[in-house]
C-alpha cells in the first residue's frame, strides 16, 4: 500500500472534508455520500481520512474490535485480555466482493486442516466501530447491497450458514463514493447514508494548477511533502478529539430545533431522519468550531449535506438539489 | 512527412515514452481496427514492455484478483490462494476494452490506483462513435493512441525500437522550485480544451518531462510541452479554443511579475493550441461540438437487465432452487468440495452437498422496449392530422408486434393528458383504443409530455426500456395549471422537454403542422431528441420515417 495523501493538502473540495470531520466527530450520524466527477479526488479524500482518525483502544487481537474484554464474542475463542490502542479500522469493500466474505462464513482452512468447524470473520466484523468505505457504490451488485441495508440499520451482523448460527456488532459508518454518470443509487441505499455531497472539478484555474502542483510534490518526494502537511493533519485531529468532549454539552434552544422541522417540512423531505441528521450535524460542527450553543450559521452551513439527498426530485428544477435547499434555508432562517 | 507517417511517428514516440516510464505514465488507449498496422504496433509494444498477460472483459473477479485456488487446496490439504492476473506488477492488456462493463473496469481501475507498477494498455475496436473503452480507465492511463488513418506503407517498425538515450539522473531533491512552467502551462491548457479533471494534466507534464530528460535536457521547453500537448491532451479536447482569442484573464491574487515571466520565457498558449488544431481530424472537431448531445440515448435495444433465463451469462451467486432459475451444477460442487473431510465422506463414498452450496446460473438480459405515444388530439391537430397520426401509430404497432415491443399510448387535448392505454403487447386493444380517440380543443403540449415522462420513469422500474414519440403539431396553448396562456404553454412545454432529456430517455418529435415548426425543432433538441417534419405525409411514409429513426436514429 502506497502511503496517503495527506488530508489537509487536499485542495479545495470544503463540504466534502467538512462531511468527513463530521462523521469523525459523530460516527452516528450514518456516514457520507460522495457524488461526483472522476478524478476529483474522491478516494484520495478517504484514504487521507482513515490517516487522520484518532486511534481507537480495543482488546489485542479481537476480530471485532471490542473496547473490552467483556465485549469479545465467545467464537473468537480469544484468551487475552490485553487492550492496545490501534488505528480506527478503514475497511475497503470492493466491487464484486462475495457474500461470504462481507458476512463472514466458515473458516475453510481450519475446516480442511483440522475438520473444526470455526467462523472466519468478513468485513463487516473488521469493520466494527471503524469505516467501511465503498468505491463505486453504485455499481454495487444488488444482493451485497441489501445485506447492507440491513447491517446498517442494525448495527448487528447476524450469520446463518453452513450450520453455524452466529450474531456480532457491526456498527460502522458507511463511507460511498461514485460517479452518478455510470449509474444511480437505489433510494433505499441513499436514505441510508447520514451526508451527501457532489464534488466537481474546480473551475479555477490557479486552484486546478494548485491541485496538480501538489500531486507532482507529493510523488516525487512524499517524506518531504508529508512532513510539510503533517502538523496540519494533527492540528485538525486534535479539533476532532476536542469537539469530541465537547458534543454532549453542546446546547440546543427550542427555536433551533423549530427551525430544523420548518426546514424539513418546506423542503417535504421524506420521513424524520432529515431533521434528526440535520440537528445532529450541526451540533457536531458546532463543536468543531468551538461554540457553545447551536445557532441558525450551524444549521445554514449543513443543510445541504444532510437534507440534499431526501428530497423527491422536482423535473421543473434543473439546478439540483442542493441550490433547492440553498434556497429554502434561505426562505426559512431568513 | 504524410499525415499517416506523423500519426505513427506519434504513436510511436507515445509508446517510447511509456517504455521509458511506465509507473509514472501508467499505460495507453490503444484505438484502432484490427489489421497489420496494429499488429506491427502490437509488436513493438511486446518488445518494448517485456512480457505481457491478457485480460477481456468478461473475466471473472476470481481470475482478475485472486481468489482460492481449489485444485491445489485439495490436493495438498492447506489453503492455497490462486494469484490474480492484476496482483503481480507488469504489464496487462485489456482486448475488447469497448466492451468492458462498468464492474469490471471499476476493479481494474481500483487496483491500477492502488498497485503503481501496474501498467495497462486498453486495446479499443470500438466502430461506432459512442463505442469506446470505459471512462474510468481511460481517464487513468496517460496517452490515447489512434492508428486509424495510417497506412501499411507509412508504417514503419523501425521506429518502434526503445530509445538509447539514457533518462539524465534525475535529481532526487531537486530545489523547491517555483511552480514549474509546464505545471501552469499544461494545467491552463487543459482546462481551455475543456478537459475536466485533473489527470491529464498529470500526465501530460510527466511526458513533457521525460520527453526532455530523454534528449538531454533539464527541463521541459516549448518542444517538449508540444510533444506531451499532442500526445496527452488533444485526444482527450472536448473544444478547441479559436487561436486569436486572447488569454482569458483570471482574475487572481497572484503577484503579476510570475505571470509575466512565465509568458515572456515560454510559449504562447496559442501554439500549443495550434498543435491540438493539427493533430485532431477536422471532421472530429465537428462532432466534438456537439457531442454533448449524444450522451444519455439508450441503445434501441433496451437496457440491460439480470435475470436467471437467458442472456449472457454472469457468475453464479447461491442461492435457493425455487423453479424459476436453474441451478450451476459446476459452481455447486465447487463450493462443497472444500467441506467433504468435515462432512465425514467415505473414501468412494458419495459426495455429500448441503443445500447451501446451491449456486445458481444468472444471465444478462437486454430487458423488453416500451414505446410511448404522445398523440396531439388538439382541435388544431385533429381535423388535419389526427387520422393520419392514428395510421401511423397503427403501422408503428404492428412493427412492435414483430420486434416484440410494449407500446403506451397517451392522448393530449383540452387541458389534460390521458393515458388511454397502460404499456401493452396487444394490437387488438390499442387499435380500438385508437379508433375511439376523439379530437378538439386546446393543446395542453406540457401536460402530454409530463403524462409521457411520468409513464417512462414508471416503465424503466418495471425493468423496460421506455422510447417516446411524441406526435404534435406544437401550438402549445395550455399550460401546466390548466390555463390557457400560448407564452406560459411554451415555457412549460420546454422545461418538461429538459426533464426528460434530464432522464436519458430517447425521444422522437414528429411534427404533424402543415408547414414545419421551428419551435417544436427547438423542442426536440431540449429532449436531446430527433425532430421529424412531416408535412403532407401519409401513414405509410410516416411510419417508415418513423421506423428508420427507430432503428438508426435512436439505435445508434
Amino acid at each position: 500500500m502506497t502511503t496517503a495523501f495527506p488530508f489537509s493538502a487536499i485542495v479545495g473540495q470544503d463540504d466534502m472534508k467538512r462531511a468527513m470531520i463530521l462523521t469523525a466527530i459523530d460516527p452516528t450520524l450514518g456516514g457520507v455520500l460522495v457524488f461526483g466527477d472522476r478524478g476529483t479526488g474522491k478516494s484520495t479524500a478517504v484514504r487521507a481520512l482513515a490517516a487522520l482518525l484518532p486511534e481507537i483502544t480495543a482488546v489485542k487481537g479481537c476480530p471485532v474490535n471490542s473496547e473490552t474484554p467483556r465485549d469479545v464474542p465467545d467464537w473468537s475463542g480469544l484468551e487475552t485480555k490485553e487492550v492496545t490502542s490501534r488505528p480506527t479500522p478503514v475497511v475497503d469493500l470492493p466491487l464484486g466482493v462475495t457474500e461470504d466474505r462481507v458476512t463472514g462464513a466458515l473458516d475453510i482452512e481450519r475446516a480442511l486442516t483440522r475438520g473444526e468447524k470455526a467462523f472466519q470473520p468478513g468485513l463487516l466484523a473488521q469493520a466494527n466501530r471503524g469505516y467501511l468505505y465503498i468505491d463505486e457504490v453504485n455499481l454495487l451488485e444488488d444482493h451485497i447491497v441489501d445485506l447492507l441495508l440491513d447491517v446498517a440499520q442494525s448495527g448487528e451482523n447476524v450469520v446463518e450458514r453452513e450450520g453455524l448460527s452466529i450474531r456480532h456488532p457491526a456498527r460502522f459508518v458507511l463511507v460511498g463514493s461514485g460517479n452518478p454518470e455510470e449509474g444511480e443509487l437505489r433510494p433505499q441505499l441513499l436514505d441510508r447514508f447520514g451526508l451527501s455531497v457532489e464534488v466537481r472539478s474546480p473551475d479555477d484555474i490557479e486552484e486546478r494548477i494548485e491541485v496538480v502542483k501538489r500531486r507532482d510534490a507529493f510523488e516525487t518526494n512524499p517524506k518531504n511533502f508529508m512532513r510539510r502537511f503533517r502538523p496540519k493533519d494533527r492540528e485538525i485531529r486534535e479539533r476532532i478529539l476536542e469537539a469530541r468532549e465537547k458534543l454532549a454539552a453542546i446546547e440546543t434552544k427550542k427555536p433551533i430545533l423549530r427551525d430544523c422541522a420548518q426546514l424539513c417540512v418546506t423542503l417535504g423531505a421524506d420521513g424524520l431522519r432529515g431533521e434528526l441528521t440535520l440537528l445532529k450535524s450541526a451540533r457536531a460542527l458546532a463543536a468543531y468550531e468551538g461554540a457553545d450553543a447551536l445557532t441558525r450559521d450551524h444549521l445554514r452551513a449543513v443543510a445541504p449535506l444532510s437534507l440534499a439527498h431526501r428530497l423527491r426530485r422536482d423535473p421543473l428544477d434543473e439546478a439540483g438539489s442542493t441550490s433547492r435547499v440553498m434556497r429554502t434555508v434561505d426562505e426559512v432562517l431568513g | 512527412m504524410s499525415p499517416g507517417q506523423a500519426a505513427w511517428a506519434r504513436a510511436c514516440l507515445a509508446l517510447k515514452l511509456l517504455a521509458a516510464e511506465p509507473t509514472r505514465l501508467r499505460g495507453l488507449t490503444l484505438r484502432a481496427r484490427s489489421g497489420p498496422v496494429r499488429d506491427m504496433y502490437l509488436d513493438g509494444l511486446h518488445r518494448l514492455l517485456g512480457p505481457i498477460r491478457k485480460l477481456h472483459p468478461a473475466m471473472s473477479r476470481d481470475a482478475l484478483l485472486g481468489g482460492l485456488d481449489f485444485t491445489q487446496t485439495l490436493a495438498t490439504g492447506k489453503l492455497t490462494a490462486s494469484t490474480g492476473l492484476l496482483e503481480t506488477p507488469g504489464t496487462c492488456v485489456l482486448t475488447m476494452a469497448e466492451r468492458c462493463p462498468p464492474d469490471i473496469a471499476a476493479l481494474i481501475a481500483a487496483q491500477l490506483d492502488a498497485q503503481l507498477d501496474l501498467t495497462l494498455i486498453l486495446l479499443d475496436e470500438g466502430a461506432e462513435p459512442d463505442e469506446g473503452a470505459p471512462a474510468a480507465l481511460v481517464e487513468r492511463v496517460a496517452f490515447d493512441v489512434s492508428l486509424d488513418g495510417i497506412g501499411r506503407l507509412e508504417a514503419t517498425p523501425a521506429m518502434l525500437v526503445r530509445s538509447n538515450t539514457r533518462i539524465l539522473s534525475k535529481d532526487k531533491s531537486p530545489k523547491p522550485r517555483k511552480t514549474p512552467m509546464e505545471v501552469t502551462e499544461l494545467t491552463r491548457l487543459a482546462a481551455r480544451l475543456g478537459i475536466d479533471t485533473l489527470r491529464p494534466p498529470q500526465f501530460a507534464m510527466h511526458a513533457a518531462r521525460l520527453h526532455a530528460a530523454l534528449n538531454g535536457r533539464g527541463a521541459p521547453d516549448a518542444e517538449d510541452l508540444r510533444v506531451a500537448t499532442e500526445l496527452v491532451l488533444a485526444p482527450r479536447a472536448i473544444q478547441v479554443p479559436e487561436p486569436e482569442q486572447p488569454e482569458p484573464e483570471t482574475p487572481s491574487e497572484q503577484p503579476e511579475q510570475t505571470r509575466n515571466k512565465t509568458q515572456s520565457e515560454t510559449l504562447p498558449q496559442d501554439m500549443l493550441i495550434e498543435a491540438v488544431r493539427a493533430v485532431l481530424p477536422e471532421n472530429l472537431l465537428e462532432n466534438l461540438r456537439n457531442s454533448d448531445a449524444s450522451r444519455g440515448k439508450g441503445s434501441g435495444a433496451g437496457q440491460r437487465k439480470r435475470g436467471n433465463r437467458r442472456g449472457r451469462p454472469l457468475p453464479s451467486r447461491p442461492g435457493r432452487l425455487d423453479g424459476t432459475s436453474r441451478i450451476d451444477l459446476v459452481a455447486t460442487l465447487r463450493t462443497a468440495a472444500p467441506w467433504q473431510t468435515l462432512r465425514g465422506k467415505q473414501p468412494g463414498g458419495p459426495i455429500r452437498v448441503f443445500p447451501s452450496d446451491i449456486h445458481l446460473k444468472r444471465f444478462e438480459d437486454k430487458s423488453d422496449r416500451l414505446i410511448i405515444f404522445a398523440v396531439d388530439a388538439s382541435g388544431s391537430s385533429a381535423l388535419a392530422r389526427l387520422g393520419e397520426a392514428k395510421g401511423a401509430v397503427e403501422l408503428l404497432l404492428s412493427r412492435a408486434y414483430a420486434t416484440r415491443d410494449h407500446v403506451a399510448l397517451i392522448a393530449f387535448r383540452g387541458d389534460e393528458a390521458q393515458l388511454l392505454l397502460p404499456p401493452t403487447r396487444s394490437l387488438v386493444q390499442t387499435k380500438r383504443r385508437l379508433a375511439e380517440l376523439p379530437g378538439g380543443g386546446g393543446t395542453p403540449l406540457a401536460r402530454g409530455l409530463q403524462a409521457a415522462a411520468m409513464q417512462a420513469e414508471s416503465a424503466r422500474h418495471h425493468g423496460l426500456s421506455p422510447t417516446l414519440a411524441i406526435l404534435t403539431d406544437g401550438r402549445a396553448n395550455i399550460a401546466l395549471d390548466g390555463r390557457g396562456n400560448r407564452e406560459q404553454a411554451g415555457q412549460d412545454a420546454r422545461s418538461m422537454a429538459r426533464w426528460i432529456r434530464s432522464m436519458g430517455v430517447p425521444a422522437i418529435v414528429l411534427d404533424l403542422g402543415t408547414r414545419p415548426q421551428p419551435a417544436l425543432a427547438t423542442l426536440a433538441r431540449e429532449m436531446a431528441g430527433t425532430y421529424l417534419p412531416l408535412p403532407r405525409a401519409n401513414a405509410e411514409r410516416m411510419s417508415k420515417t418513423l421506423g428508420a429513426a427507430f432503428d438508426h436514429g435512436l439505435g445508434a
